[in-house]
């Protein structure tokens, strides 16, 4: 049964694709009978999240390589697409083109790092770490350098990168719910998380895969469909990835009309900003191009040392699969990346163009003011109009929008049917859902795995380990939804503190252990050590204590700190201690011929 | 067992060869481009600044290509020296 569902992926897949289709089609027919726009949302929402629910409870089980690594059965191409949706979080769905509307230029280092991490991931890690036959991060670090302390010190900055980032995610899950069914934040955060745990507690890691395939469908189209949309009314084409360079010169010429960056906002409102940064205007002194290259760089080797993404990469058939999969997981993070800049331009043009009918700056505030989509979005305070200068015409630093606003109110901005509004929905909460899936199972597994099994009882049975496994995922969670509940950070600050904590802690210990071989336990202890700690206490100085931050590198970009430290404690004390013994140095052998089956038994 | 070693060795160097010629790609596309962001976009490409293509489009492309590329590249290393898995190991 388990082969001929491998077998019929393709047929599986596409039939659901084609039934999501259908019923995007089937929701256009009821907007078009006069349902309520409430109504759409919700069946959209809660349509997709019972096909998730449904996966996840189909694919349950109770062996522990099924729970671990899905039997290391999933073929690469989808795998790619599991890991695509385990990658793409909310930030990447409702921030990213949002971020890219109000930073400009500089926001696109999140582009260039989130996508070109995957060569290192590829050429560095993936492939060895599937060839060692580990089933979670913590267990690579445990088995090469040998050692309780290494492997408690890979769990623990896995937990707080890895739960830095789920909190954002049960945030992003918890606001849509919010929006889509109509209920308080408060209630949307636990609603989202039984979504999200519903997929994962029954099946770990093969009902994760299942369903986040599943969810990459649902994102996929619901990010690039309203973007063709908006680019064929506006007459660029059915691919607006490749024709909006026209656009992005239009919108140049706009701001300038506009004086987008000379008119600065008088007035603040939290979480709110108006537009100051032009779309193409990359900085021409050192410290700009310092800090864009700095922050690809953190977001770069977070990638390659994020445990929920390398984690994906066990569970192909073989070394060569995996490292296939990676180009299929850049491929399909491709499709969604390359057109949030799209997005971003377009909205831009719709509201600062004053020859359509969407143009809205330069408009009196009155008119402005009598919009639908103004006051529905105003009315969550996602937006505000406010007339700082007391003229009566919007000017562009009297808009004040959130950053999500982008994705999520485009379809109205753009004047689309409400239909693609519920996809939109759909798709944020595909996105957050696949990610906090991903994220609660890899610091589940590291607790049952590496800290219950292999620390505190090794003795314990197959059926106590999946018990355990499932009862921390709960406990995780909860906790997850509890801290995003008080709203402590932005959606994007936490996103990439936890890049910034995971390449500070992991990034050269992985690295290392694979490519020197004299890397030792105390070397790596020493390199976990110092990065997270050096990182973390620059994150505290720069941004909780108020410290001035040296070389331009703010709280976004604490990794450059914590790396360095990491990679010359690792060396100086791997070298003034003895070398690994004879075997450790066979394992890394082994870890770098792919042929010969993996280092750890199947079943450890 | 020495041949076993050598081949080890051999096909362990011609691994590093590879994996260095794609980060040095890699820190082309990643970095040293967009260095150059502003001079770039005197430029234009598809009707885009040069500059903005590249961070927004042209870098990331290049990523997807370099990893399929090195997908094959390795495959084929691999099986010169014998060390690739079986073909059936795969699905």
């Amino acid at each position: 049964m388990k082969g001929d569902f491998i077998q019929n992926l393709g047929k599986i897949y596409g039939l659901y694709t084609g039934g999501f289709l259908l019923f995007i089609i089937l929701m256009a027919i009821l907007e078009q009978a006069g349902v309520s726009p409430d109504t759409i949302g919700y069946l959209f929402v809660g349509f997709t999240i019972g096909i998730y629910a449904l996966i996840g409870v189909l694919s349950r089980t109770m062996a522990t390589d099924q729970y671990y690594v899905a039997g290391r059965q999933v073929p690469a191409l989808y795998n790619g697409m599991a890991t695509a949706a385990d990658w793409m979080s909310g930030a990447s769905f409702v921030a990213m083109a949002g971020g890219i509307y109000f930073g400009g230029y500089g926001y696109m280092a999140f582009l260039v790092g989130w996508t070109g991490g995957y060569v290192l991931v590829a050429s560095l890690m993936a492939p060895y770490l599937r060839k060692f036959g580990c089933y979670t991060v913590p267990d690579f670090i445990g088995t090469r350098y040998g050692g309780n302390f290494a492997r408690l010190c890979a769990v623990i900055v896995l937990v707080v990168a890895s739960f830095t980032y789920v909190t954002a995610q049960i945030n992003a899950t918890g606001t849509v719910a919010a929006r889509a069914l109509q209920i308080p934040f408060g209630v949307g955060v636990w609603f989202g998380l039984a979504g999200i745990l519903v997929c994962s507690m029954l099946g770990g890691m093969r009902a994760v895969t299942w369903t986040q395939v599943a969810q990459y469908i649902v994102l996929i189209i619901a990010y690039v469909v309203p973007v063709v949309w908006m680019s064929n009314k506006s007459g660029f084409g059915l691919i607006p990835q490749l024709s909006y360079g026209d656009a992005v010169q239009r919108v140049q010429e706009l701001e300038a009309l506009h004086q987008v960056g000379v008119l600065k906002p008088t007035e603040t409102f939290a979480g709110l900003s108006a537009l100051v940064n032009p779309i193409n205007a990359p900085g021409e002194t050192f410290m700009d191009k310092w800090k864009f290259a700095t922050l690809v760089l953190c977001m770069m080797c977070g990638t390659a040392s994020l445990p929920h993404v390398l984690m994906r990469y066990f569970t192909t058939p073989s070394v060569r699969a995996a490292r296939i999969s990676v180009g299929w997981s850049i491929l399909f993070i491709f499709f969604l990346y390359f057109t949030a800049p799209a997005l971003a331009t377009f909205t831009k043009l719709s509201l600062l163009d004053p020859n359509l009918a969407t143009g809205i700056i330069g408009k009196s505030i009155t008119e402005v003011n009598a919009l639908e989509w103004i006051q529905k979005w105003a009315a969550v305070d996602f937006l505000r109009v406010s007339d700082s200068n007391g003229d009566g015409i919007l000017q562009i630093n009297e808009l004040f929008m959130r950053s999500g606003i982008v994705v999520l109110a485009t379809p109205e901005i753009a004047g689309l049917p409400y239909v693609i509004s519920g996809l939109v929905a759909a798709g944020g909460m595909a996105a957050a859902m696949s990610t906090a899936d991903g994220l609660l199972l890899a610091i589940a597994n590291a607790l049952s795995h590496d800290l219950y099994y292999k620390i505190i009882d090794p003795q314990a049975e197959t059926k106590t380990r999946l018990i355990v496994a499932r009862i921390l995922l709960l406990g995780v969670g909860a906790a997850g939804a509890f801290v995003a509940s008080l709203k402590l950070t932005s959606i994007l600050g936490a996103v990439a503190w936890a890049f910034d904590f995971a390449c500070s802690g992991l990034f050269f210990p992985l690295v290392l252990g694979i490519w020197w071989k004299r890397a030792n336990r105390q070397g790596a202890i020493a390199g976990m050590i110092g990065g997270f700690v050096s990182g973390s206490a620059y994150l505290y100085y720069v941004h909780f204590a108020g410290g001035e931050p040296w070389m331009g590198i703010d709280h976004l970009r604490f990794g450059i700190i914590g790396m360095p430290v990491s990679l010359i404690a690792m060396i100086v004390v791997s070298l003034m201690t003895e070398e690994p013994d004879e075997e450790t140095q066979a394992m890394v052998d082994a870890v770098r011929t792919p042929r010969g089956g993996t280092v750890l038994a199947s079943n450890h | 067992m020495a041949t076993a070693d050598s081949n080890h060795e051999a096909h362990w160097q011609r691994t590093k060869g590879l994996t260095t010629t794609v980060l040095v790609i890699w820190f082309i596309f990643a970095f040293v481009v967009h260095w150059f962001a502003p001079q770039l976009n005197e430029f234009s490409i598809l009707g885009f600044p040069l500059g903005f293509y590249m961070a927004g489009q042209g870098s990331l492309f290049a990523f997807v290509v370099i990893i399929f590329w090195f997908a094959r590249a390795q495959n084929r290393i691999d099986e010169e020296f014998g060390v690739a898995e079986d073909a059936d190991d795969d699905e």
